[in-house]
């Protein structure tokens, strides 16, 4: 997972650090658009923006939708880092709960050792 | 039982894995014997006290458990969010094994077990669900509620810096 994360941030700077691609992005936040809006906004080829476009997809950064033969784009968040992300969240609560469950077994114990000679039920 | 010192089966941090496409797996160790752990687990004044720590900013308004196999337990918030289910096996001081029934059929089963050595206590907890996708679907949706929980957190600590 973490390798795995590592490879992916170097896709997702190797996307951004192209003008086309950042313009695009920037293009896609106001509006979803297809590769021969996105081609013809840029003034390049079809072959090109798809090209582009394959970049950010590979990067996570956008997602493509094939609906017809128009093929559309939208901005997206990668799956495996959405899923990274709340693995971690989970994790924390976790963490926070056992944290506060340390607490409670201290108390335990202290009780524990003062009930020393107390008779265990 | 072991005479052998094993070298330490785990760091005492909270680890997280994704076993399988359907399965999460907790681990923690714990400075207490076991019956501690499973008797803050099973007693509800102590499993309060911990489950929802101050951090979450939430209190729990009600819980309620009974704790053996074929008990139930319900964990009240207020304003309907309630946290209910079945015991499916109790084996004191070893293992709690329980349904998570509020998620309906997309809900987990969650199996804890805890394994005693040298005065510590290691904790496995698995959360089974019936599919990937109500994997997938209660890790986004808890991913929103924490994501605020954790929001008011650093609300909280900005305050205190």
């Amino acid at each position: 997972m973490v390798q795995y994360t590592q490879t992916h941030f170097d896709a997702s700077f190797a996307a951004l650090s192209d003008v086309t691609r950042r313009g695009v992005l920037e293009q896609l936040a106001r509006a979803d658009a297809s590769i021969t809006d996105l081609a013809e906004k840029f003034d390049m080829t079809l072959t090109g923006m798809k090209k582009h476009v394959g970049v950010l997809e590979q990067a996570g950064l956008v997602t493509t939708e094939k609906i017809g033969r128009v093929r559309t784009c939208k901005l997206g968040v990668c799956r495996l880092e959405e899923e990274a992300a709340w693995i971690e969240r989970y994790r924390q609560l976790w963490d926070a709960r056992f944290n506060a469950l340390d607490n409670v077994l201290e108390q335990l114990k202290r009780k524990e050792k003062a009930d020393g000679r107390k008779k265990r039920k | 039982m072991d005479a052998r010192r094993e070298s330490e089966p785990t760091s005492p941090r909270t680890t997280v894995a994704r076993k399988s496409e359907r399965e999460l797996v907790v681990t923690r160790t714990f400075n207490a014997p076991a019956r501690l752990v499973f008797e803050a687990w099973s007693r509800p004044e102590l499993f309060k006290q911990w489950w929802v720590p101050k951090s979450l900013g939430m209190t729990l308004r009600s819980c309620e458990m009974d704790v053996r196999t074929g008990g139930k337990y319900r964990l009240s918030f207020g304003d309907g969010m309630d946290f209910f289910g079945r015991y499916l096996e109790v084996v004191p001081n070893s293992r709690i094994v329980w349904t998570n029934e509020e998620g309906g059929e997309n809900g987990s089963v969650t199996t804890v077990t805890l394994e005693e050595k040298g005065g510590k206590t290691l904790l496995v907890m698995s959360e089974l669900y019936p599919s990937k996708e109500a994997l997938d679907a209660a890790g986004t949706g808890a991913a929103d509620a924490m994501h605020e929980s954790f929001a008011q957190l650093d609300e909280l600590l900005a305050t205190l810096r």
